[in-house]
């Protein structure tokens, strides 16, 4: 267990010293959902309909600029063949890349949010559900992410095709993310639907660090 | 029983097994695809309420059925491939894919020409048109993956993870897009006509399903064929083959 956090600090600190890689995701975030009103028009009631959705993709596409860099570095590097070598499982390690992934990349999301979401006019109520949706939905953006960022590791054109691999399998998170916003703007309430994106991150934490260890295996193998 | 399966996991003696046997496949493709079509296109009725336009379904739902099959067939090879670490199940999933995405981009497509004359639409965020587009777009994802790699035995492994992590996937999100669709309240047009539907029409499309069934085994034994040729093409017993020899003799280069 003391490895797990030693490389969940040590993934942090590296993203601090590097803090331009952080920023740009962010920024990412904030600029996709400030050009969406732009497009659309600035009728309100229109924002206000459309909003869920929008912040729930930028989030989306956001969280995805990262994960190239996953485990890129630390395979170039050699520390990945070293990871697999050691005594402690790989899925544990992979586990804490992931988390420190989420807190990099998801966290600030989920931090950000509501302040986007006041620029399209969300009640406080449907502000509060989207920073809880993006709360227990990041996590599953960035544990799916690491299978497929295990995949295309080291592969010819590995980003374009991560987003291929990755976006439809994104597809349960955000129905159910963007849905939980919409439900609770139109009175029926968001527990189910938080309920689900809940149940959804604990099998794909079960799972996922799992099947990306044994795709990082695989692409360490050759 | 085991011993002879385990036989023919090799390359080497699967190839003349699938050889003899694609042929026949072929043959019944051919010929339940003719008796299909004629009992759907001549013989059967024309629907009540939609006319003439509905004998696309005999393409249409067989097209979708076997999308799905060999999506699960793609991840049964997977899952033999990654636990035996046979070589002859990554070469089956990867020859099942194209065909998976030609069924499912079919399906599409006619359920395309199918929507506009009955429900005035191209397109609609219907559960099972958006399920089966994202299905489509998880085969594109796995043979984009596959061809990016170019170690084989890499390629192969990898590609099964992301068939059996997508296969994993395919409920939820059916059951998520149909969620969502009633949700927004959206088309909520019946495509089943389940019990409704005349004898003849029925019996049409479970022949189209056998032959499109026929049709995907007859293909994928042939792809197979070309995977094993292209892989052992350094080993002796490729260059041995008859129709290697001939080749070799007649294209001296």
């Amino acid at each position: 267990m003391s490895a797990f956090f030693a490389i969940v600090q040590r993934d942090l600190v590296l993203a601090m010293r590097r803090k331009n890689e952080v920023i740009t995701a962010v920024f990412f975030f904030v600029v996709v959902a400030a050009l969406f009103p732009l497009g659309i028009g600035p009728e309100m009631n229109t924002l206000r309909l459309v909003a869920p959705g929008i912040l729930w993709v930028g989030a989306l596409l956001a969280s995805m600029l990262s994960l190239g860099r996953m485990f890129a570095a630390d395979h170039a590097d050699g520390t990945l063949e070293q990871m697999a070598l050691s005594p402690s499982s790989l899925s544990l390690l992979v586990a804490a890349k992931i988390l420190a992934h989420w807190l990099l990349s998801g966290l600030p999301l989920v931090l950000l949010a509501p302040v986007l979401g006041l620029q399209f006019d969300l009640s406080a109520s449907a502000l509060w559900t989207l920073t809880l949706s993006l709360l227990l939905g990041t996590p599953i953006l960035s544990l799916i992410g690491a299978v497929g960022a295990a995949l295309t590791l080291g592969v010819r054109g590995g980003d374009v095709l991560l987003s291929l691999l990755v976006l439809p399998l994104y597809v349960p998170a955000l129905v159910f993310g963007a849905g939980a916003v919409q439900a609770e703007i139109s009175g029926l309430g968001a527990s189910a639907h938080l309920s689900i994106l809940a149940a959804m991150a604990l099998v794909a934490a079960v799972f996922s660090p799992w099947a990306s260890a044994a795709s990082l295996r695989i692409a360490l193998e050759s | 029983m085991m011993q002879k399966l385990f036989h023919y996991a090799s390359p080497q003696n699967f190839y003349p097994l699938a050889g003899k046997l694609w042929p026949v496949f072929a043959a019944l493709a051919t010929a339940l695809t003719v008796w299909g079509l004629w009992l759907g296109l001549f013989v059967a009725p024309a629907d009540f309420q939609q006319g003439e336009g509905y004998r696309i379904i005999f393409v249409h739902v067989p097209a979708s059925w076997m999308s799905m099959v060999i999506y699960l067939a793609m991840a049964f090879w997977a899952l033999l491939g990654l636990t035996f670490n046979t070589r002859l199940s990554g070469m089956m999933t990867r020859a099942l894919a194209p065909t998976g995405a030609i069924f499912a981009f079919l399906s599409l497509w006619t359920g395309a020409l199918w929507g506009k004359p009955m429900w005035g639409a191209w397109w609609v965020w219907d559960a099972r048109l958006t399920s089966e587009l994202i299905l489509f777009f998880l085969y594109l994802g796995y043979i984009a993956l596959t061809s990016a790699i170019d170690d084989s035995r890499r390629s192969d492994k990898a590609g099964g993870i992301l068939a059996l992590v997508g296969a994993l996937n395919v409920p939820v999100i059916y059951f998520s897009v149909k969620w969502w669709n009633t949700l927004h309240q959206g088309a909520s047009v019946s495509m089943t006509q389940g019990s409704s539907m005349a004898k003849t029409m029925l019996e049409a499309m479970l022949i189209m399903g056998v032959a499109f069934w026929m049709h995907a085994i007859a293909i994928a034994l042939y792809r197979v064929r070309n995977i094993i040729l292209v892989r052992e093409r350094h080993a002796q017993w490729v260059a041995d083959l008859p129709e290697v020899k001939a080749h070799a003799l007649k294209e001296p280069s």
